[in-house]
């Protein structure tokens, strides 16, 4: 299996690629994680992963940046059926558009917007930084084994946006922070994280592996 | 719900961490890669090396040991000392850093903070502020290990950074710093109402009472502490449980494989 960890100047991939090779070897499965901004080892992979971290603006316009990035996106992902798994703001580039810096437009492969964290609470500190657990809305297989709710298991996050999404049924977690926040979108073959699975801990490589494994 | 943060703190000098970790049979107390995996094994939330090096040419045995670090532990890593010019920052980051910490420099320049906001993001930029009690409800920022006065107020200038882009603060007494009682709470609750940003509790902890006092009272989103940790006197799960049962929400996740 080819895994591609789209390389689009969003820093550093290294240690998610060791995470993916980790979380293959230790689940075995034959996977080939290779970190890359050619977009034709995109068009080619088994399974595609679109990390990112710092602004929508800045991701979109590296992401656009690579001559035929987008299209072979849509090629492997959304005509070919690619599992697709978005971190960060590589989950929020899934919007139609993102609101930091600017009104910029997203993959629009999930309806919504990504928005500022506004807490009920003011007392609460932005960015939403830390360890929290899901809330689960509907069951995925990117979470098999991974308990939820309350008493659940965490993920790491750091955001202070996160994506609204319009239709509520592709919000599978939210996380709770003065009101629930977007932690995980998916449809078809397509799942996003807002939490960094690759810094989750035993979490998060749970998580990974299951990504690996899914067939959807 | 959000959990309240323990993190351990390493000093890391050429390469090697200073005093080692003691709590656990290690081949080699003096490697970070170890140390973070026995720290990663025992419940931390976060990693902190402070590089104490010296000279200026030994940076690359840091830059490895992040790497190696980063290859091994998949939990986030803040990496401080010497940060000094976007580069450092950009070398830290590209080792597999999550965070540089950055101090004297912003002191002196605060627009150093909003460049790296800009550059990196506010996620990766923590700035740490080393403040001494100096009147009744003032404290002064301090530099060179608290010898070097700034005549520069510490909550004044905490508004400053949170406003040039922070995404969070390491707040230390210096005061307190290895007296072991307990941290300035007046400081760190001053600072952390000051601020939009979580502030990190550090600098005097002797007791797991310390650590709850640090959150409650100090409202900090996170504790640092070193010697207690390092020389097994309390672990961090035990200090997780005793936050817990202090009513304080921690996480107590058992392993997911």
């Amino acid at each position: 299996m080819n895994v591609a960890i789209i390389d689009y100047g969003s820093g550093n991939l290294h240690s998610a690629a060791k995470a993916f090779e980790r979380a293959a070897r230790e689940s075995g499965i034959d996977a080939a994680i290779s970190v890359t901004a050619d977009a034709e080892a995109v068009r080619r992979a088994d399974r595609v992963v679109l990390p990112g971290v710092g602004a929508f603006a800045d991701c979109r316009r590296g992401l656009l940046e690579i001559e035929g990035m987008a299209e072979a996106l849509e090629d492997a992902v959304r005509k070919g059926g690619a599992p697709f798994l978005g971190i960060c703001v590589g989950m929020q580039l899934l919007a139609e558009r993102g609101l930091e810096h600017g009104d910029t437009p997203g993959l629009g492969w999930i309806g919504g917007a990504v928005v500022p964290i506004q807490p009920s609470d003011p007392k609460l500190k932005i960015p939403h930084m830390g360890w929290n657990n899901l809330d689960l809305n509907r069951p995925h297989p990117v979470l098999e084994g991974i308990a939820t709710g309350r008493d659940g298991l965490n993920a790491y996050f750091v955001h202070s946006y996160h994506l609204l999404a319009s239709n509520p049924d592709d919000v599978i977690a939210t996380t709770e922070y003065g009101g629930p926040l977007t932690a995980m979108v998916g449809r078809d073959t397509i799942v996003g994280v807002q939490f960094h699975p690759e810094k989750s801990q035993s979490m998060g490589l749970r998580l990974i592996s299951n990504f690996l494994r899914w067939r959807p | 719900m959000l959990k309240t943060r323990v993190i351990p703190c390493l000093d890391v000098k050429d390469g090697r961490v200073v005093k080692g970790v003691n709590f656990v049979n290690l081949r080699d107390a003096g490697d970070p890669v170890e140390c973070a995996i026995a720290y990663d094994a025992a419940g931390a939330d976060e990693l902190c090396f402070l590089d104490i090096t010296a000279s200026h040419e030994e940076r690359g045995l840091l830059f490895d040991a992040v790497q190696r670090t980063a290859e091994a532990c998949f939990m986030p890593l803040t990496v401080g000392g010497g940060v000094r010019t976007l580069d450092d920052i950009r070398n830290l980051l590209l080792a597999g850093a999550d965070k540089a910490s950055i101090m004297t420099a912003a002191v002196h320049d605060r627009d150093f903070v909003r460049r790296g906001a800009e550059k990196f993001g506010s996620q990766c930029i923590v700035v740490a502020i080393d403040a001494k009690n100096v009147a009744a409800g003032r404290w002064e920022i301090f530099t060179h290990g608290g010898r070097r006065p700034t005549g520069i107020d510490a909550v004044e200038y905490a508004k400053e950074v949170t406003a040039l882009g922070a995404g969070e603060i390491l707040l230390t007494s210096m005061d307190r710093d290895g007296a072991k009682s307990g941290f300035d709470i007046e400081l760190t609750r001053t600072i952390a109402d000051a601020v939009s940003i979580p502030v990190i509790a550090s600098g005097g902890v002797g007791t797991l009472e310390h650590l709850v006092e640090g959150v409650r009272d100090g409202h900090a989103s996170a504790v640092l502490a070193a010697s207690i940790f390092h020389f097994g006197e309390f672990t961090i799960g035990g200090a997780k449980d005793y936050m817990a049962k202090a009513g304080l929400p921690m996480r107590l996740d058992r392993p997911a494989f």
